[in-house]
């Protein structure tokens, strides 16, 4: 009797402290932000979090289409293509007040081309920076650069007044064995400031009373708790009892489970990430095969049955549970250049790819390693898994050699895998981005993710031409007849659009982003 | 060790980066030093206190190991005392009683809790606790107070509340050792002659079983329960990843699959260091417990 009565009261109070604060949000997603410098890492948690509290000059909204930010026109110089004008929004200050303007721009912007900067590969084609008057701010780059505003959703601006007071101008860096003061102190101008912060344990962040925002955007989220979760069975038990009210990937396993309750819901949408295999068609021989002094991946034909072979609907169905989008190309459907006709699965499957198998002469098949990470992406391994058997199909034997990430991708970049694995996302949502890390030849500037060997002296041409052609049509054009090239010679075998599953109480109002960032500003309550 | 875990550099840099960032970065952080050289460039800063900066937060991991030990230590004496409580306890009573359906309740359990993986246990309870009941929390540490450097969450109802099921995962099985050592340990006491003999004196069951029979049970428990106290730190890891523990476990996880090379070997040092100190007290305190030994010694 007595511990009963203690229980009720305990229930009493829980029910107690969760209703009486209706606007916080308590958030929980897998991993944290590494730094709260915002120009000192490139990397989604950490943007996720440093995008609540500084503000770039055009920023996405949650369909992913740029909108104004701090900047709220922006074009280029009519008299000169090398130039993009930006009139920076007036009246805006930062958390301790001090006001905004265009020398907090010219500072920030050069603050993230420094060479400790991981945002720098961003502004690469930038010759200048420089103030027009208080509100006007121009980037001179060295070339006409048609897709400029489309690299700047995460440079972040900074206050130039108080980073220099607290000796913050270099960026973060790991080697200098001293702490900078903005990897842990922040000022910005966005909606959220912080308050407290113990990294990978909780976050909190208050909405900041003079944000320039204020009755543009719905702003009902007041208070957010940010803890990261790591593993996802108490990521998804913290949703079910109702300590978070949001958690931004639940596991394929467990959609069930949540979509059942009905104090919550999951929301999905495609994700801005494709998965694809990479082959490495541009040796003589192969390391990890059994064919002497030849390259099967060579020839298109053998590519072509492997791109047949693969059954994306079974990976979806059966590996993914239905969470996937099947790819017939290597780029996420939002991304500038997509087409349907190009997304199409390749026709064919097992029997018809023997049939180019034995062709090619390769009708006894092969043996190769395919090297898989299997921390990365949304059960990687399994869909390796997956494809060793359909391509056990048409006589290739594959080994698969899975590890986690941090062996597996230096093996691409280091150019000794013939067979991986690899996820793409476009942060600029255009072709040239693709085109640029994994089909140009690789390269000091360009083709740095490309694993294939694939080297083709016309397409990189082209490639290249995309970077200061001005005439969009013509630019779509050429972005088309890459693609038309891409397809023919079957670089990538591509897999699946990834899915994303965000998972909240039903209280919580939103869309899901297809850059998987939650913008708390545009988040409703009911 | 640093060969295996694989390259630091992919984690650190965007996905935008060029092949001379790598080389540079790969360059600055001395990795391409030969391993003897970085072995001993480790050991001379290491010597001079210095660890190193943290590849993943960037923060001396010195500051951040310190700032991250209460939570683990913390856990770990709270889940050592209700192992050390209960199984002496429970120890004790399925020796008096050593038959009867209790006794034997408690010992089939205790078979669950030495085979249970930690992370079943630590899921089941979550489930239970936090999902279906909704008593206890199922992540964090709640809220702490900050006393001089030290972090403490057992000050506040919300941090005793958190501590509950983190605790009880990582001492189940402790706990169940420490009970069926203390167990057996007893039953082989209470045939001895000495026993025997003072039961033949009459002495009441109560001196007999606590005052004689407890009293020589616990110098083998006290040698196996301090080496325990320090695998339960070491092994907080798991504990620490189901619950989202923010202890030095859970940083050691999140390093390795960054390959957060710097923390890696801090904490790994950290650990060898604290089991040679635990041994070294335990050997101590034996010592001061067991009056034989220090007649031997004298002699």
């Amino acid at each position: 009797m007595k511990t009963r009565a203690i229980i009720s009261t305990l229930a009493v109070a829980l029910a107690m402290s969760t209703s009486a604060v209706a606007e916080t949000l308590n958030w929980a997603r897998a991993g944290d932000s590494l730094t709260m410098d915002p120009h000192a890492q490139n990397e989604g948690p950490t943007h996720a979090l440093a995008s609540q509290v500084y503000e770039p000059l055009i920023q996405r909204d949650m369909a992913g289409k740029q909108v104004p930010a701090l900047a709220t026109e922006w074009s280029t110089d009519p008299n000169d293509p090398n130039v993009w004008k930006f009139k920076l929004r007036e009246g805006v200050v930062f958390h301790d007040g001090a006001e905004f303007d265009s020398e907090d721009v010219v500072f920030s912007f050069q603050r993230a081309m420094s060479p400790d900067s991981d945002m720098k590969e961003l502004l690469s084609s930038v010759k200048e920076v420089r103030a027009d008057g208080k509100f006007g701010f121009e980037i001179v780059t060295d070339g006409p650069n048609p897709i400029m505003p489309a690299n700047l959703n995460d440079i972040y601006i900074m206050d130039k007044g108080w980073t220099e007071k607290n000796n913050a101008v270099k960026v973060q860096d790991f080697e200098g064995g001293e702490d900078t003061f903005s990897a842990k102190n922040t000022n910005g101008t966005g909606p959220y400031v912080i308050t407290s912060r113990v990294p990978d344990s909780k976050t909190v962040l208050e909405a900041f009373g003079n944000y320039w925002g204020k009755g543009q955007f719905p702003l009902e989220v007041t208070k957010i708790n940010y803890t990261p979760i790591k593993n996802a069975a108490t990521r998804v038990a913290a949703l079910l009892s109702g300590e978070v009210d949001f958690i931004q990937d639940v596991p394929v396993q467990d959609l069930g489970r949540v979509g059942e309750d009905e104090k919550l819901k999951v929301i999905t949408a495609p994700q801005n990430r494709v998965i694809f295999f990479g082959l490495n068609q541009g040796d003589a021989d192969l390391k990890n095969d059994n064919v002497e002094g030849k390259n099967p991946f060579a020839d298109v034909r053998v590519r072509r049955a492997m791109n047949m072979a693969i059954n994306r609907d079974a990976i979806k169905k059966i590996v993914m549970r239905g969470q996937s989008i099947p790819a017939g190309v290597a780029m996420p459907p939002f991304v500038n250049g997509w087409t349907k006709e190009l997304d199409q699965i390749p026709p064919g499957g097992a029997e018809a790819g023997k049939k180019l198998m034995a062709e090619a002469g390769y009708g006894d098949g092969f043996t190769v390693t395919l090297q898989c990470p299997n921390d990365r992406y949304i059960n990687d391994e399994a869909i390796c898994q997956a494809a060793v058997a359909m391509l056990g199909q048409i006589g290739i034997t594959v080994n698969l050699d899975a590890k986690p990430k941090a062996q597996h991708f230096p093996e691409i970049g280091n150019l000794t895998t013939d067979f991986y694995m690899l996820g793409w996302g476009v942060p600029t949502y255009d072709s040239e981005y693709i085109f640029n890390f994994l089909m140009h030849t690789k390269g000091e500037k360009r083709g740095s993710w490309n694993g294939t060997r694939y080297s083709n002296a016309d397409l990189d041409a082209k490639i290249v031409s995309l970077a200061s052609e001005t005439d969009l049509a013509k630019r779509d054009a050429t972005i088309a007849e890459i693609w038309k090239q891409v397809q023919e010679d079957v670089l990538y075998l591509p897999i699946h659009h990834q899915v994303l599953n965000w998972g909240m109480a039903n209280k919580v109002d939103t869309t899901v982003s297809p850059d998987d960032r939650a913008r708390f500003k545009y988040f409703k309550l009911k | 060790m640093f060969r295996f875990v694989g390259d630091p550099i992919e984690n650190m840099l965007g996905q935008e980066r060029t092949d001379a960032d790598i080389d540079r970065l790969r360059e600055q952080l001395g990795l391409n030093d030969p391993f003897i050289m970085q072995y001993w460039n480790f050991l001379s800063d290491a010597l001079r206190g210095d660890m190193g900066i943290s590849f993943r937060q960037g923060r001396p991991v010195v500051e951040i190991l310190v700032e991250r030990l209460p939570a683990t230590l913390e856990l770990a004496f709270v889940s050592a005392i209700i192992a050390i409580v209960v199984g002496v306890i429970l120890g004790v009573y399925t020796a008096i009683r050593s038959k009867g359906f209790v006794t034997n309740l408690i010992l089939t359990l205790s078979l669950i809790g030495v085979s249970l993986p930690t992370f079943l246990i630590g899921i089941l309870l979550i489930y239970l606790f936090a999902v279906e009941l909704n008593w206890l929390p199922s992540f964090g540490r709640g809220d702490v107070v900050q006393i001089g450097w030290w972090s403490t969450g057992l000050l506040t109802s919300s941090g005793l509340k958190a501590i509950i099921l983190p605790a009880i995962t990582l001492g189940l099985y402790q706990m169940t050792l420490i009970m069926r050592l203390v167990r057996s340990e007893m039953l082989e006491v209470m045939s001895a002659d000495y026993i025997r003999f003072a039961r033949a004196r009459g002495l009441p069951e109560r001196t007999i079983n606590f005052r004689h029979a407890l009293k020589n049970t616990l110098v083998p428990v006290i040698t196996i329960t301090g080496l325990q106290l320090g695998s339960i730190i070491a092994f907080a890891i798991i504990t620490e990843t189901v619950f989202q523990w923010p202890g030095v476990g859970l940083l050691f996880i999140d390093s390795v699959q960054f390959v957060d090379i710097p923390v890696m070997a801090s904490y790994l040092m950290f650990i060898s260091v604290m089991f040679v100190l635990i041994n070294l007290i335990v050997d101590i305190v034996y010592v001061l417990i067991d009056p034989r030994l220090r007649i031997q010694g004298a002699a």
